[in-house]
């Protein structure tokens, strides 16, 4: 079965979705990181999302559950590189993504988790 | 003693008015390619018949229309009311312009028949005259479409002048909006500020708002809808220049940007930015 790689860099998961999302490959990607963090007990997500195209609000609510159970199991996601037009279009569907930060690039975005962890 | 045909007119001005402006009224309604659904008969009627009492008027004082003098300054008020309300009403130059000469063909008709004059010539005049006012409202239709051109090319030209993405610092975006802020604009303000951030990879960009005249809720929408596609791709915005009166007319209104950052000027924006960003701005010690 496809699945989108989970990376474990220090004390981060490093997620970068390389292929155009499906809803199936979104709700394996919640399942997964969910059992990683009780593994790793990485302290922060970043999801780099720089080579979508589309993200639909499906794929939007999937990435805030995601940041809302990484809250639950003590880590901060980061959303980075999300595209402009993705952006418009989530604007326009009045998506807000609740509980997720956002960062430019994934540079930015570990600078970003490392703030908020050493907090 | 007076002309001929002074005589005819002031007999049809003093005897046939009433018939002149039924007549009149009559034609307009039923001449080809009036539009009736654009203007009720009452108010046509009554502006026929303000008009061609005032007419009457005016044209017994003095017989040389000049729409400057105090003679012809009733007249010049009823037909810039006319020429207004016809513009909202959605008829065309020519349409306006015809509901004068319309009069034409009813006061001819009565001269023609109050006077001993040629009726062959009177009808050829009447062609004539005819075949000119056209060709008159053709060029100002023509006019009135080139102009019309010119004003849309302006305004494309100044949508695509007017928002412009300047780059402060490294990292801090400039966007000032001069201007009315409609939801063409803000696509297009959106789309370049999104293109030029995920180009210079900013973090912070600063929106201006001191050349926009009113703020209302759609401007506000319009204004969080980009600050937060921005926030989406991960960076901050900081809206500057807000004028007192809009700060004002803003929290009158009950609108709320939300959890924006608003500095008062550009000025108070840019340090903030630089702080932001760590750094500081410090004289140069000699």
């Amino acid at each position: 079965m496809e699945r989108i790689p989970i990376l474990h860099v220090g004390t981060l998961l490093l997620v970068t979705i390389q292929v155009d999302m499906h809803d199936r490959l979104a709700t394996n990607l919640q399942e997964d990181l969910t059992h990683r963090l009780s593994e790793t007990h990485a302290k922060g997500v970043l999801i780099d999302i720089s080579a979508l195209d589309i993200v639909d609000s499906y794929i939007a609510r999937i990435v805030g559950n995601i940041a809302q159970t990484s809250r639950i199991l003590d880590a901060h996601t980061v959303l980075v590189g999300m595209r402009p037009p993705v952006a418009m279009t989530l604007v326009e569907m009045g998506v807000t993504l609740e509980g997720v930060s956002t960062a430019l690039n994934i540079d930015k975005g570990m600078l970003l988790l490392n703030k908020i962890i050493n907090k | 003693m007076p002309e001929p045909l002074d005589q005819v007119l002031h007999l049809i001005f003093d005897e046939y008015q009433e018939q002149l402006l039924e007549k009149w009224v009559e034609s307009q309604l039923h001449s080809d390619g009036f539009r009736s659904y654009l203007v009720q008969e009452d108010e046509l009627r009554e502006q026929c018949s303000s008009f061609v009492t005032l007419f009457v008027n005016c044209f017994s004082k003095k017989n040389h229309p000049d729409m400057t003098s105090d003679a012809w300054a009733p007249m010049a008020a009823l037909l810039t009311d006319i020429a207004k309300r016809r513009t909202n009403q959605g008829f065309t130059p020519s349409e306006t312009a015809t509901f004068v000469f319309s009069l034409k063909r009813p006061l001819f008709h009565l001269i023609k028949e109050q006077s001993q004059a040629d009726a062959k010539v009177t009808e050829r005049l009447w062609e004539i005259s005819l075949v000119l006012d056209t060709l008159g409202l053709f060029t100002t239709e023509v006019y009135l479409a080139t102009r019309e051109e010119v004003i849309t090319r302006q305004r494309e030209e100044m949508f695509e002048l007017s928002c412009p993405v300047v780059q402060l610092w490294d990292g801090v975006l400039g966007l000032p909006i001069i201007g009315t802020l409609d939801s063409k604009r803000t696509q297009l303000v959106m789309e370049s500020l999104l293109e030029t951030l995920s180009s210079t990879q900013s973090e912070i960009t600063i929106i201006d708002i001191t050349g926009v005249p009113v703020v209302d809720t759609l401007t506000a929408q319009h204004l969080i809808r980009t600050v937060s596609a921005a926030q989406l791709m991960g960076a901050r915005c900081i809206i500057s220049g807000i004028r007192p009166q809009i700060a004002q007319t803003m929290v009158h209104l009950g609108v709320s940007l939300g959890d924006v950052v608003t500095k008062s000027t550009m000025a108070a924006a840019i340090k903030y930015a630089f702080e932001f960003q760590g750094l500081e701005v410090n004289p140069i010690n000699k």
